[in-house]
C-alpha cells in the first residue's frame, strides 16, 4: 500500500515539477510572431505581384500559415509550390494558374516615345522600379524590376510590355547532359554522325 | 632543392605535346579583320573609348575598365574601327557578345610607347594601376585581372610566389615554347611581381615533360638575385591547377572556399609574367599571345604569336587546315576546353590552344551508361570530392546536398569523366548544378532585395499618409482661422487672430463649466444622502472648479485682449455671458451655503470660501463687461449703434427681471433682499449708461442719412468671386493629390482669388451695414436669408451623411468629403449668422413684432439632436476602441459648442421678445405648452421603453436610461419656458412618471 502511495506521490511531484518547468519555459522562451511565416516568406519569389490575391508576398505567407492553399503563386512556379509543400510537409498540389508551365522571367519595358508621363505605373510598382515624373517620360530600372505585371494594367496608352529576360553570357548555364542512355553500345557514334552531317 | 609533395588523384592522359613543340614560335600574319570582345576576362566588360570609323594605332587603348575587376583593351594593330556590336565569341554557349571590330590597314603602326625607366621608383599602387591599364589578365585560362591579384599584398601576407609553368593539359605547348625562347622576359616579369608582392621565396613549378624549358629556366634563374627555385614536378594531370600546384610545391592545402592568398601564396602564370615584363619594360600592352595550333586536321602544328582578336579561321588557314578532316574544333585543351561550333570566333587573352581534331583523334563521346558505383572517379578526383555522389545529386536536382558535398570545390578538370567506365559526362552535370545553384542564389538575393524595396516603399507610403493627414489638419486649422478672422472683420474691427482662440476658449470654458456643474451636483447629492465618498467627490469638484476657473480666466484674458484692441461688440456679449455665468454660480453657491448653514452640515467653511471666490469673480466679470461696454461709446460707428441698442435693451430686460425678483422676494420675505436691491440698483445704473451710450452713438452715426445703397450688384460680385474661389480650390486640391508640380502655383492663385472674394464680401457687408444704419429702411426681408440658410443646412447634412457612409466603407475619398462637409458647414454658419444678424437688426429696428422663435428653436433642437447622435457614435467608437474615436469626440465637442450657441441665440431672442413687448402675449403660450407636452410624451415613452429593456436585461438599457434622463431635462426646460412665459402648470400635466426614478 505504502509503495503505491509513494509511487503516486513521486509521480505527482514529478508532474508538478515538470509542469512548472514547462510553464516557465513557455513564458520565458515565448516566440514572438509566427516563425513559419518567415520561412514561407523566404520561399516566395517576392515579386509582390498580388496574383495570389494578397497585397504582397508576406501577406500570402501569413495566409499560408493560416491554412491557405500553397499553389497560388504563378511567378514562383511549380518549384515554389514544391518547396512550400516540402516545408509544410503536405502533398504538393499543382500550380493554380492558367499556364502552369515554368514561369518565364520577364521585366517591364516602357516604349518610351509612347509614354505620356501619367505616373500611373509608378504608383502601381510595388518595388519603386519605375523612374519618372508627371508629364515626363518614365522608364523601368530593369535590375530592380520583379516582373510582377502590375504596371501593365494601369497604363492608359498600353506602352508597357513584359519582355522576357534574355540569356546573356553571364546568365547562360550549362544544360544537364541529354540522356543518351537509350542508345546501346553498338550504336556508338550514330548520334555524332548525325551531328556531323548537320554540320556539313 | 625544395621537396615535392603530391596531391590526391590525378590522371595520365596521352600528352600529345610533341606534335607542336618542335617548331619555334612564329608570328601569325596580320589578319584583315580583328574582333575584340569587350569582356575577355572575368569581371565587368570594358567600356569602348572609340567610335565606328575611328582610326586606331597599334597599342592604343580602345576600351577602358569599368569597376574593380576589369581591365582595358588595346588595338592589336593599326586600322579602322568598323563595328561595335555583338559578334560570336569563344564561349561554350556559342552566343554573341559585344565586340570592337577593327579593319586592319597592314601598316602595323605603333602608337608612341615606352616602358617605365625605373619601375621601382613608382609606388606600388601606381605600378599596379599601370598594369591594369595595360590590359593584363591572367593568361593561364581563367583570365582573372592580374592587377587584382597583385593587390593581394595589401591585405594578405604573401610569403610564397608560385609561377605556374606546369602546363599539364595534353596538346598545349604554348608555355613550353614561351619558356624556351623568352625565359629572360619571364624572369623580368617575375621581378616586377616580386617587387609588388615582396614574397620571401619564389617557386617556379614545371612538369618534368619539358626538359628544354626546365634548362632554360634554370639558366635564367642562375643570374637572378631573387630567391627563385625551379621545382620540377612529375607529370600528372591536373598538376597545373592552382590549388593542386600549391599542394605540390608547398604541401599546403588551400581550404575550401578560400584563395591561395589566404595561406600566403600567390600564383601567376608564366605567360602573365612575360606580359607584365613587356608592359613595364617596353610599354607594350597585352595585344598578342602565343597560341598552340595543333590537331590532326592541320598540317603545321606549331605555336604562333597571335594578335588578340584574330579569328580561328585565319590561324587554321595559316597552319594548313584540311577542312574535310576537321571533325572538332576545340578551344583550350582536350580536358577542359570547349568545342567551338564555328571557326569565326576570335583569339582572346585566355586562348592558349586550338585543337583541330579529326574524328579518329577525338571520337564522339560514347553513350553514357548507368553509374555502376565503381568509385574510380573518387580515386582520381584532385579535389578529393565524391564525384559519384555529386552526380546523383546533380541529376536529381538535390542542389542543397550537392552544395554540402562541396560541389563548388570541383575544378571541372574532367579527370572523373576521363576514367568513368560508363562514359558519364560528369563534369557537365557539375557545371549544370553549379549554374543552377548560382542562379537560385541570385534569385534569392534579388527576391530579398525586392522584399527590402517593397518594405521600404510601404514604410514610405505610410509616412506620406501621415504627413498628408498632418498637412490636411494644418490646412483645415488655417482655414478655420481665416474664416474666424473673416467673421471678425465683418462684425467689427476686431483683431484677426483673437477670434478663433476666443471661440475655442469659450467652448473649453463651457465644457469646463458643464463638468463643474455636474461635479457640484454630484457633490451636493452625496452630501444630502450622506454618502461615504465625500472626500473623493470633493476632490473631483475642486478639480473641476479649478479647470473651469482656468478656462474662464483664459477666456477672459483672451477677450480682454480682444476688447483692448478694438472694443468690438462680440466681446461685450462674451463678457456679458461670463458675468451672467459668474453671477449664476455665485447665486447657486450662496443658496448652497445657506442650506448648509441651516442644516449645520460640514464643509460650510469651504462653501463659504467658494462663495467668496465666486463673488470676486462675478465682480471681476461684471467689471470687465462694464469696462468693455463703456469703452465703445465714443467710436460712434453704425455697427456699434446696433450693438449698443441691443445692449441697452438687454440691460433694461435684466433690470426688469431683477426688479421682479426683488418684488417677489419682498413679498415672500425670502432670499437676500439687500443683495437683490443692490443688483437692481446696479442694473439701473447700467441701463442708464447703455442708453446714454446708445443715444450718443445714434446722434453721431445717424446724422448723414445716406441714401440706401443698391446691394444686388455687390452681392453678385461677391458670389461670383466665391464661385471662382471654389472652383480654383477644387482644381488645386486635385492637383495636389496627384502630386503635380503646378499645385503650388494653383494654391497661390486660389489665395489671390480668395483675397478678391473677401474684398467683394467686405464691400457688400459694408454697404449692407450702411444701409441698415441709414435708418428709416424697413426691416430686412428675412425669408431669402432663411432660405439660404436652410439650403446650406440641407447641403451640410447631405454631405455629412455621404462622408459618413464613405468613412464607414473606408473609401479613400472620405477625407476629401469630410473637408467638403466642413466647408459646407462653414457656409451654413455664415448663412445662419447673416440670418441671425438680419433678425437681430429687424428686432432692434424698433416697433417690429417679436422675433419668430420657431426657427431658432428648431436650430437649437437640431443641434442638440446632432450632438446626441454624434455623442452616441463617439461612445460606440470608444467602446470598440476604434482609432477614430478621438476625432469623433472632438466633433462632438464642436457640435456641443454649436448647440450651446444655438441655445443662447434662442434664449437671447426669447429675452428680447420679453423686453420688446412685455405686456403683449409675446411668446405663444400654446406653442410652449404643446412643446412641453410633446417633451413629456417623449419622456414617458422613452421611460417605458427603458423599463422594458431593463426588465429584459438588455445591454442597451443603460443607454436608454441616459436618453430618458436627457429627455426629462428637455421636458423640464420646456416646462420652465412655459412657466416663464406666463403659463401655469396644471396638476394633470405633472405626471407620475416624472417622479419615477
Amino acid at each position: 500500500m505504502s509503495a503505491v502511495l509513494i509511487a503516486i506521490i513521486v509521480l505527482a511531484l514529478l508532474a508538478v515539477a515538470f509542469g512548472l518547468l514547462l510553464g516557465y519555459a513557455s513564458v520565458r522562451f515565448k516566440v514572438e510572431g509566427n516563425p513559419i511565416v518567415d520561412q514561407i516568406d523566404e520561399l516566395l519569389p517576392q515579386t509582390q505581384c498580388g496574383q495570389c490575391g494578397h497585397p504582397g508576398c508576406r501577406p500570402y505567407a501569413e495566409a499560408i500559415a493560416n491554412g491557405e492553399a500553397i499553389n497560388k503563386c504563378p511567378p514562383g512556379g511549380q518549384s515554389t509550390v514544391d518547396a512550400l509543400a516540402d516545408l509544410l510537409d503536405v502533398e504538393a498540389p499543382t500550380l493554380d494558374a492558367e499556364d502552369a508551365g515554368d514561369p518565364v522571367k520577364a521585366v517591364a519595358y516602357i516604349r518610351e516615345d509612347e509614354c505620356i508621363g501619367c505616373t500611373k505605373c509608378i504608383q502601381a510598382c510595388p518595388v519603386d522600379a519605375i523612374l519618372g515624373a508627371a508629364k515626363q517620360m518614365h522608364t523601368v530600372i530593369t535590375s530592380e524590376c520583379t516582373g510582377c505585371d502590375l504596371c501593365v494594367e494601369p497604363c492608359p496608352v498600353d506602352c508597357i510590355d513584359m519582355v522576357p529576360i534574355e540569356t546573356t553570357l553571364n546568365t547562360w548555364k550549362w544544360d544537364l547532359p541529354k540522356p543518351g542512355v537509350e542508345l546501346i553500345a553498338t550504336d556508338r557514334g550514330r548520334g555524332e554522325a548525325f551531328e556531323k552531317g548537320e554540320a556539313a | 632543392m625544395t621537396r615535392v609533395h603530391s596531391f590526391h588523384g590525378g590522371i595520365h592522359p596521352p600528352e600529345n605535346k610533341r606534335q607542336s613543340n618542335g617548331a619555334p614560335i612564329r608570328p601569325a600574319p596580320i589578319p584583315p579583320r580583328l574582333v575584340l570582345p569587350l569582356s575577355q576576362h572575368i569581371g565587368a566588360p570594358a567600356e569602348p573609348l572609340v567610335k565606328v570609323g575611328d582610326r586606331v594605332l597599334k597599342g592604343q587603348v580602345i576600351a577602358e575598365p569599368i569597376g574593380r575587376v576589369s581591365v582595358s583593351l588595346h588595338a592589336p594593330t593599326s586600322g579602322t574601327v568598323t563595328l561595335i556590336g555583338p559578334q560570336p565569341v569563344p564561349h561554350a554557349s556559342g552566343m554573341e557578345a559585344d565586340c570592337i571590330v577593327i579593319e586592319t590597314d597592314g601598316q602595323d603602326e605603333w602608337i608612341e610607347h615606352a616602358g617605365l625607366e625605373d619601375y621601382k621608383s613608382y609606388t606600388k599602387s601606381e605600378l599596379i594601376n599601370y598594369i591594369r591599364n595595360y590590359g593584363i589578365a591572367g593568361m593561364g585560362g581563367a583570365g582573372f585581372p592580374t592587377d587584382v591579384k597583385l593587390h593581394l599584398g595589401d591585405d594578405h601576407i604573401v610569403n610564397t610566389l608560385i609561377i605556374n609553368a606546369a602546363e599539364c593539359e595534353p596538346y598545349i605547348t604554348a608555355d613550353d615554347l614561351l619558356i624556351r625562347e623568352r625565359s629572360d622576359e619571364i624572369l623580368g616579369g617575375i621581378e616586377v611581381i616580386a617587387h609588388l608582392l615582396n614574397p620571401s621565396h619564389i617557386l617556379i613549378g614545371i612538369e618534368d615533360n619539358k626538359p628544354q624549358a626546365i634548362r632554360a629556366l634554370e639558366d635564367a634563374v642562375r643570374g637572378c638575385h631573387l630567391n627563385i627555385d625551379v621545382v620540377v614536378v612529375p607529370t600528372k594531370y591536373p598538376s597545373g591547377g592552382e590549388k593542386q600546384l600549391v599542394k605540390l610545391l608547398t604541401g599546403v592545402e588551400v581550404p575550401s572556399g578560400k584563395i591561395p592568398a589566404d595561406v600566403g601564396i600567390v600564383c601567376q602564370n608564366v605567360g602573365t609574367a612575360s606580359a607584365i615584363y613587356r608592359a613595364v619594360h617596353r610599354g607594350e600592352p597585352l595585344i598578342s599571345r602565343i597560341v598552340t595550333i595543333t590537331g590532326d586536321a592541320v598540317d603545321q602544328r606549331h605555336n604562333l604569336e597571335v594578335l588578340i582578336g584574330t579569328q580561328y579561321s585565319e590561324l587554321l588557314a595559316a597552319s594548313g587546315v584540311r577542312r574535310d578532316d576537321l571533325y572538332r574544333l576545340v578551344m583550350g585543351g582536350p580536358m577542359m576546353g570547349f568545342t567551338m561550333k564555328s571557326d569565326a570566333v576570335p583569339v582572346v587573352k585566355t586562348t592558349n590552344c586550338i585543337i583541330a581534331a579529326t574524328e579518329e583523334e577525338m571520337p564522339p563521346a560514347p553513350p553514357a551508361l548507368n553509374c555502376i558505383r565503381c568509385g574510380m572517379c573518387e580515386q582520381v578526383c584532385p579535389a578529393e570530392l565524391l564525384p559519384q555522389q555529386l552526380h546523383w545529386f546533380a541529376k536529381g536536382k538535390e542542389y542543397d546536398k550537392a552544395k554540402h558535398h562541396n560541389l563548388f570545390d570541383c575544378i571541372e578538370c574532367g579527370a572523373c569523366s576521363y576514367v568513368c567506365p560508363s562514359n558519364i559526362p560528369l563534369v557537365q552535370y557539375y557545371r549544370n548544378a553549379k549554374a543552377e545553384i548560382r542562379q537560385e542564389e541570385a534569385e534569392k538575393q534579388k527576391a530579398e532585395y525586392a522584399r527590402m524595396r517593397f518594405e521600404a516603399r510601404q514604410a514610405r507610403l505610410e509616412q506620406e499618409k501621415i504627413e498628408k493627414e498632418q498637412r490636411r489638419k494644418a490646412r483645415a486649422e488655417e482655414a478655420a482661422k481665416a474664416q474666424a478672422s473673416k467673421k471678425d472683420s465683418a462684425g467689427a474691427a476686431k483683431p484677426a487672430a483673437a477670434g478663433g482662440d476666443v471661440k475655442a476658449l469659450k467652448t473649453a470654458a463651457a465644457v469646463a463649466r458643464t463638468k463643474l456643474k455636474k461635479a457640484e451636483k454630484a457633490f451636493e447629492q452625496a452630501k444630502e444622502s450622506g454618502a461615504d465618498n465625500l472626500a473623493e467627490l470633493e476632490a473631483a469638484f475642486n478639480a473641476a472648479k479649478q479647470k473651469a476657473d482656468d478656462a474662464q480666466q483664459k477666456l477672459e484674458q483672451a477677450e480682454k485682449g480682444g476688447t483692448a484692441a478694438a472694443s468690438g461688440a462680440p466681446d461685450i456679449k462674451a463678457l456679458k455671458t461670463a458675468a451672467a455665468v459668474a453671477r449664476t454660480k455665485l447665486k447657486k453657491a450662496q443658496s448652497a451655503l445657506k442650506a448648509a448653514e441651516e442644516k449645520g452640515q460640514d464643509g460650510v467653511e469651504q462653501l463659504r470660501d467658494t462663495v467668496k471666490e465666486l463673488e470676486t469673480k462675478a465682480e471681476a466679470a461684471q467689471k470687465a463687461f462694464d469696462d468693455a461696454q463703456a469703452a465703445p461709446a465714443p467710436a460712434a460707428q453704425v455697427v456699434d449703434i446696433k450693438q449698443l441698442k441691443t445692449a441697452a435693451a438687454v440691460a433694461r430686460t435684466k433690470l426688469k427681471q431683477a426688479e421682479k425678483a426683488l418684488a417677489n422676494a419682498q413679498d415672500s420675505g425670502e432670499g437676500d433682499i439687500a443683495e437683490l436691491e443692490a443688483k437692481v440698483k446696479e442694473l439701473e445704473a447700467k441701463v442708464e449708461t447703455t442708453r446714454k451710450a446708445f443715444e450718443a452713438a445714434e446722434q453721431g452715426g445717424s446724422a448723414p442719412a445716406k441714401p440706401v445703397i443698391d446691394l444686388a450688384p455687390l452681392k453678385e460680385d461677391m458670389d461670383k468671386a466665391l464661385a471662382k474661389v471654389e472652383k480654383a480650390e477644387a482644381a488645386a486640391k486635385a492637383a495636389e493629390e496627384k502630386g503635380l508640380p503646378t499645385a503650388e502655383k494653383m494654391r497661390a492663385g486660389v489665395d489671390k482669388l480668395r483675397g478678391k472674394y473677401e474684398e467683394a464680401k467686405k464691400a457688400y457687408e459694408d454697404a449692407e451695414a450702411q444701409n441698415a444704419a441709414a435708418g428709416g429702411k424697413p426691416a430686412i426681408d428675412l425669408a431669402p436669408l432663411k432660405e439660404d440658410m436652410d439650403k446650406a443646412l440641407a447641403k451640410v447634412e447631405k454631405a455629412d451623411a455621404a462622408a459618413k457612409a464613405a468613412e464607414e466603407k473606408g473609401l479613400p475619398t472620405a477625407e476629401k468629403m469630410r473637408a467638403g462637409v466642413d466647408k459646407l458647414r462653414g457656409k451654413y454658419e455664415e448663412a445662419k449668422k447673416a440670418y441671425e444678424d438680419a433678425e437681430a437688426q429687424n428686432a432692434s429696428a424698433g416697433g417690429k413684432p417679436t422675433i419668430d422663435l420657431a426657427p431658432l428653436k428648431e436650430d437649437m433642437e437640431k443641434a442638440l439632436a446632432k450632438v446626441e447622435k454624434a455623442d452616441a457614435a463617439a461612445k460606440a467608437a470608444e467602446d470598440k476602441g476604434l482609432p477614430t474615436a478621438e476625432k469623433m469626440r472632438a466633433g462632438v465637442d464642436k457640435l456641443r459648442g454649436k448647440y450651446e450657441e444655438a441655445k443662447k441665440a434662442f434664449e437671447d431672442a426669447l429675452a428680447q421678445n420679453g423686453t420688446a413687448a412685455p405686456a403683449a402675449p409675446a411668446v405663444n403660450l400654446d406653442e410652449l405648452k404643446a412643446d412641453m407636452e410633446t417633451a413629456l410624451g417623449k419622456v414617458q415613452k422613452a421611460d417605458a421603453a427603458a423599463k422594458n429593456a431593463e426588465e429584459k436585461g438588455l445591454p442597451t438599457a443603460e443607454k436608454m436610461r441616459a436618453g430618458v434622463e436627457k429627455l426629462r431635462g428637455k421636458y423640464e426646460e420646456a416646462k420652465q419656458a412655459y412657466v416663464a412665459a406666463g403659463g401655469s402648470v396644471d396638476a394633470e400635466a405633472k405626471p407620475d412618471t416624472v417622479t419615477v426614478d
